[in-house]
């Protein structure tokens, strides 16, 4: 007869970490900051159709780094549980905060009880209104949720984007500001990243109802110069 | 609520309303097969009209709801955006109706973001037909939901009506239509001043005016209510997207239509 070998609960833990860790080491960063007029999000991202940034409600975004599979997976479910709380209350009682909550359970849940985690770290971002301040929900592989109010840094190695944006971070700088020094953050010191490696969306006041919308082509070249 | 995650065999993927019966959000329960004659007591909506023009479509609707031979409502909404490019009238139960559209925006939505494209207009007329089809036990009851469709197909560059019966069958009109208790009325005056390639003005003035026909003849209809101020509602689907005609610009074309009926010495 086999005995399962014993394996101390801070190693199990340790490995799951690592593992997930790796995973998203593997992909690009992403940047998120508030400006003036509301939240822009920049994925390095060269794929014109599989987005990592997407629309969840009227002023809710979802960003997600890691296994494209897994974090669509979410962003789908996200979609879901914004249309039909909104479809059976109201369009106002859609909030970010419960969504965010539910995503940090899930993949805690994941993270402890299935065989392997999911190799992904999410985004809820939130534009603000008279009341609340714009909210960005920050949510680890193993649903550590942090929340931010300036900017927000997702991916394997971030230290250095963080210290980029920690330095640039201005609370009144437009839109064309906010991007350029979100570029230039993910690019590092070594690289530039021009429109075609970039995919970019905002939520922003103005654009109707659904605040959510992405730049692409000229528009988005000529907030880069 | 928990976060809704569905296996791959149980996936509804991008339709709305497959998603919430596997949640099972309640919706408009059917009523008991064993009711016979036409359910009384139920708020009616009435005339709506759709026509074509040079840039697109005009949809209009009166704003008045009945319960019998009682006036319910008097500024009740019957057109409605469904999404950016399209509009949808109902004319019926009122109640039925307005959740119908309800679920049909969230779904046109709901459609966009899971997929990150949006519907064909079709694929928008056909979604609707469903629903009405869905809706078909009900009608039997007397609360039948008749609605209208129109939108701008952006692959083909123009703007185009759908028409629906009870049963969900759907049919597209090339110039104009129709639908409610003054549906007959309007459609009629419509006719009168239609003309292929209609500028915007032309087009929302014939609107206006089968709206105020539809209420000269219909009593479930109602026209301009120019004490409370309340004006049948106009909107535009163009390649620009749904504009809601201004209630000034409204309120100033029916001040107009009678001042020049007065003055023409016609009746009324």
């Amino acid at each position: 007869m086999t005995m399962p070998y014993y394996v101390a609960p801070e190693q199990v833990m340790k490995d799951r970490a690592e593992y997930a860790q790796k995973g998203i080491a593997r992909g690009r960063s992403l940047v998120a900051s508030t400006y003036d007029q509301g939240i822009v999000i920049v994925a390095d991202n060269p794929s014109r159709s599989l987005h990592k940034i997407s629309e969840i409600y009227d002023r809710i975004a979802f960003a997600g780094v890691g296994k494209y599979n897994e974090f669509d997976q979410l962003r789908v479910s996200g979609i879901r549980h914004a249309d039909t709380k909104g479809y059976a209350y109201s369009r106002e009682d859609v909030e970010a905060r419960s969504l965010a909550n539910l995503y940090a359970q899930y993949l805690g849940q994941v993270f402890t009880h299935e065989m392997k985690p999911l190799e992904v770290e999410i985004l809820v971002a939130e534009l603000g209104t008279g009341l609340r301040p714009p909210q960005l929900y920050h949510i680890a592989y193993e649903g550590t949720i942090t929340d931010e109010d300036r900017f927000a840094v997702l991916g394997g190695e971030t230290e250095g984007i963080v210290a980029a944006l920690e330095t640039a971070w201005s609370a009144t700088w437009d839109l064309s500001g906010a991007l350029r020094a979100a570029v230039g953050a993910l690019a590092g010191a070594d690289r530039t990243l021009g429109a075609a490696d970039l995919e970019v969306a905002v939520l922003a006041e103005g654009n109707g109802r659904r605040s959510f919308r992405r730049l692409v082509d000229d528009e988005l070249v000529a907030l880069l110069t | 609520m928990s976060l809704p995650l569905f296996t791959t065999t149980e996936d509804p993927g991008p339709d709305f309303a497959g998603l919430i019966r596997r949640l099972r959000v309640p919706t408009h329960p059917l009523i008991g097969a064993g009711a016979s004659t036409p359910a009384e007591g139920f708020r009616h909506g009435t005339t709506v009209v759709a026509l074509r023009y040079a840039d697109g479509v005009v949809m209009a609707g009166d704003r008045r709801a009945t319960e019998g031979h009682a006036i319910a409502h008097r500024s009740m909404q019957k057109v409605f955006p469904a999404d950016r490019y399209s509009a949808v009238a109902i004319a019926g139960a009122a109640g039925p109706a307005v959740e119908m559209v309800r679920l049909f925006q969230t779904q046109l939505e709901h459609y966009e973001k899971v997929e990150g494209v949006v519907l064909s207009l079709e694929g928008k007329a056909n979604q609707l037909g469903q629903m009405v089809r869905e809706h078909l036990p009900m009608a039997m009851q007397g609360l039948a939901v008749v609605p209208l469709f129109a939108g701008f197909d952006l692959a083909r560059r123009t703007g185009r009506i759908f028409t629906y019966d009870v049963t969900g069958g759907h049919y597209e009109e090339t110039e104009y239509n129709a639908t409610g208790s003054g549906g007959r009325d309007a459609r009629t005056t419509i006719k009168l001043g239609y003309r292929d390639g209609l500028e915007r003005d032309a087009a929302v003035e014939l609107a206006i005016q089968s709206l105020y026909e539809a209420a000269d003849e219909d009593s479930a209809t109602g026209g301009p209510d120019l004490i409370r101020g309340i004006y049948p509602l106009v909107a535009t689907v163009t390649a620009g997207g749904f504009t809601a005609v201004e209630e000034d610009e409204v309120a100033e074309r029916f001040a107009s239509l009678i001042e020049r009926r007065r003055t023409e010495g016609r009746q009324p």
